[in-house]
C-alpha cells in the first residue's frame, strides 16, 4: 500500500454505517505505550528515539494482523503528506511537526493506526465505524498482544503503563465517540448537555481534536481517567453516557421535526441546493452546509444520498486533500474553486 | 473576522485558551497559523495545559524532591514542571512523593487496576485482573438481561477460580 492510495479507499471511520450511525460516525480506542527503559519521547535523544522507531517497525511486521501496512517516516515526507495524514485523523497536527524519528503505521481501510514517538512512543488507535467501542476494543487488544510478544512495554503495579503525561498513565486508554448533534445546537440545548456530560469525567472536544471549536456540530466525547478503573469499566461508563446523549439528540430532532418542519426542511434543502451549484465555498462554509446536509440523510429527507459519501466529502475538502487530488500546491483561492467544483462533481453523479 | 497576526486576511483558525476562568482568544489566517505553528506548539502546549488543570505551578515542591533527579533519565523534577511530562519510566518512582497528590487529583486514584503486561508481571496480578474483568462483564451482563452469556461468564469465573487455586 502506498499513501496515495488512501485517497481512493473509504476509511473505516467514514464509511456511515455500525450500529447508531445516524448519530455516532465512528468509535475509536487509543492506547498509549512505552518502551521499558527508554526515555520517553521528547526527552529521548536521537539514538535512543531511533531505536524506538527501528523496534516498533520489526515488531509491526512480525504482528499477522499489521503486516503489509503502510508504514512511514516522517521525516521523509512532504508538508503536503503530513498535512493529508492530519486530515485524516491519522496523525495528531503536533506529530505533523518537528522532523525526528517520528512514524506512523496505517493498516488496511484505515482502522488501526499507529504513531511512534508521539508524545508516548506508541499511540495505537483503532476506529470502527458507528457506535461500536467494544468491536474497537476487541481489535486494540488482539494487536496489543500481537506487538506484546516483541516490545516491552513499560508498567509498574501500582502505576500501570507509564505514559510521558500523568493524565494518560494507568490503562493509558482513550476511548471515544464521534457524534453529530446538529438538533442538540439548533435548540440550543447542547451546552448543557456538554455541562452535564463535563461532571462525569468526560471530556468533549470538536471534529479537529484538542483545542478547536466543534465545527459542523461534531462532537468527540472521551474518558477523561485512566488510573483505576478498569477498561471496561471506562468504556462502561462512557457507552451509558452515549447512549443517553443519542436519546436526547433523536428526541429534539423528533421534536423538530414535528414543531418545526418548515425550518428544519428549509435548513437541510437549502444547504443541499447551495452545495449542487456552488462556484467558490470556504472549508468553514462546506462543514456547515454538509453538516445539514448529513441531517437531512439521517432523518429521511435526502433518500438517495449515501451517508457515507457526504462524510468522506467532510474529510475530500480539507485543503491538503484538495491539494493531493489536483497533485499540484493551490492557493486559497484556488482551492475555494476547486473544493466547489469537487463537491458538485459528487453531489451531481 | 481578520486576522490577529497580519490584519488583512480572513481569520479561519480560531484558538481559545482558558487559564483560571479567563478566556484568551487568538484569530488567524491559514498562513499565519501555519507559520506560527511551531511556536504554538509551545504557547498552547500540553505543559501550560496541564499546569492550568492540576495547579502544579502552584503547588509546593515536597522538601525531598527540591533536587530530585531520575537516575534512569537525569530529568529533574524542576524539568517535569517546566514540560509537562516525564522523562522516563522511572521518573514515577523518582518523583513519587509529589506525583502521588498529583496523581490522585487527575483520577481520583493512585492504584492501577485492568491489563497487565502479558509478559514480566506476576501471574497472580494478571490473574486478578482478568477475574476482575469478568467480573464486571458478569454484571453487565446481568443488567443487560442477558442471561445466557450471564452464565456462560459465570461458568467462566468458576473454572478461573478453580484454576487458581489449584496453583
Amino acid at each position: 500500500m502506498k499513501l496515495n492510495d488512501l485517497l481512493n479507499q473509504k476509511s473505516e471511520g467514514l464509511k456511515g454505517t455500525g450500529p447508531n450511525s445516524d448519530i455516532v460516525i465512528s468509535s475509536r480506542i487509543r492506547l498509549a505505550r512505552n518502551l521499558e527503559k527508554l526515555s520517553f519521547s521528547h526527552w529521548a535523544d536521537e539514538k535512543e528515539q531511533g531505536e524506538v522507531l527501528t523496534k516498533v517497525e520489526s515488531a509491526i511486521n512480525e504482528s499477522n494482523y499489521l503486516k503489509g501496512s503502510l508504514f512511514l517516516k516522517m521525516r521523509e515526507m512532504s508538508n503536503i503528506d503530513k498535512q493529508f495524514l492530519v486530515e485524516r485523523h491519522l496523525i495528531s497536527r503536533e506529530h505533523a511537526t518537528g522532523s525526528d524519528h517520528k512514524g506512523v503505521m496505517i493498516s488496511d481501510k484505515e482502522i488501526v493506526s499507529i504513531m511512534i514517538n508521539e508524545e508516548d512512543h506508541l499511540r495505537l488507535q483503532v476506529i470502527q465505524s458507528g457506535f461500536n467501542l467494544a468491536e474497537a476494543r476487541l481489535l486494540t487488544d488482539r494487536i496489543e498482544s500481537e506487538l506484546e510478544s516483541h516490545l516491552n512495554f513499560a508498567f509498574s503495579s501500582n502505576w500501570g503503563y507509564l505514559t510521558a503525561c500523568p493524565t494518560n498513565v494507568g490503562t493509558g486508554m482513550r476511548a471515544s465517540v464521534m457524534l453529530h448533534l446538529p438538533a442538540l445546537v439548533m435548540t440550543n440545548q447542547i451546552s448543557k448537555v456538554l455541562q452535564a456530560i463535563a461532571k462525569l469525567s468526560l471530556t468533549t472536544r470538536g471534529l479537529f481534536g484538542e483545542g478547536t471549536e466543534a465545527k459542523g456540530n461534531f462532537f468527540q466525547i472521551s474518558n477523561q481517567i485512566s488510573l483505576g478503573r478498569l477498561e471496561i469499566e471506562i468504556i462502561d461508563n462512557i457507552e451509558r453516557v452515549i447512549k443517553q446523549v443519542m436519546e436526547y439528540e433523536q428526541s429534539a430532532r423528533n421534536n423538530l421535526l414535528t414543531h418545526n418542519k418548515d425550518l428544519i426542511e428549509d435548513r437541510v434543502w437549502r444547504a443541499y441546493g447551495i452545495l449542487k451549484g456552488v462556484r467558490i465555498i470556504s472549508s468553514n462554509e462546506t462543514i456547515d452546509l454538509l453538516s445539514s446536509v448529513r441531517l437531512g440523510v439521517d432523518i429521511g429527507l435526502l433518500k438517495d444520498i449515501d451517508r457515507g459519501m457526504v462524510n468522506e466529502l467532510f474529510i475530500l475538502t480539507q485543503p491538503a486533500h484538495l491539494q493531493k487530488i489536483e497533485g499540484k500546491a493551490l492557493t486559497a483561492d484556488k482551492r475555494d474553486v476547486k473544493r466547489a467544483e469537487l463537491i458538485r462533481k459528487k453531489l451531481n453523479m | 473576522m481578520i486576522c490577529d497576526s497580519c490584519g488583512h486576511k480572513q481569520a479561519t483558525v480560531h484558538l481559545t485558551e482558558i487559564v483560571d476562568d479567563q478566556t484568551k482568544e487568538l484569530h488567524l489566517c491559514e498562513e499565519c497559523a501555519r507559520e506560527k505553528g511551531a511556536l504554538m506548539g509551545q504557547q498552547f502546549g500540553l505543559a501550560d495545559l496541564l499546569a492550568s488543570l492540576v495547579g502544579i505551578e502552584s503547588e509546593p515542591i515536597t522538601k525531598g524532591e527540591k533536587g530530585a533527579k531520575c537516575p534512569n533519565c537525569k530529568m529533574a523534577y524542576n524539568d517535569f514542571r517546566k514540560y509537562g511530562r516525564l522523562g522516563c519510566g522511572d521518573c514515577y518512582v523518582a518523583f513519587k512523593d509529589s506525583l502521588t497528590p498529583l496523581l490522585k487529583k487527575i483520577h481520583g486514584s493512585t492504584q492501577h487496576v485492568g491489563r497487565v503486561p502479558t509478559r514480566g508481571v506476576k501471574t497472580t496480578m494478571k490473574a486478578r485482573t482478568e477475574l476482575q474483568e469478568l467480573q464486571m462483564r458478569l454484571q453487565k451482563a446481568i443488567e443487560m438481561e442477558e442471561f445466557e452469556e450471564a452464565a456462560r461468564i459465570r461458568d467462566e469465573i468458576k473454572n478461573y477460580e478453580k484454576k487458581l487455586k489449584g496453583k
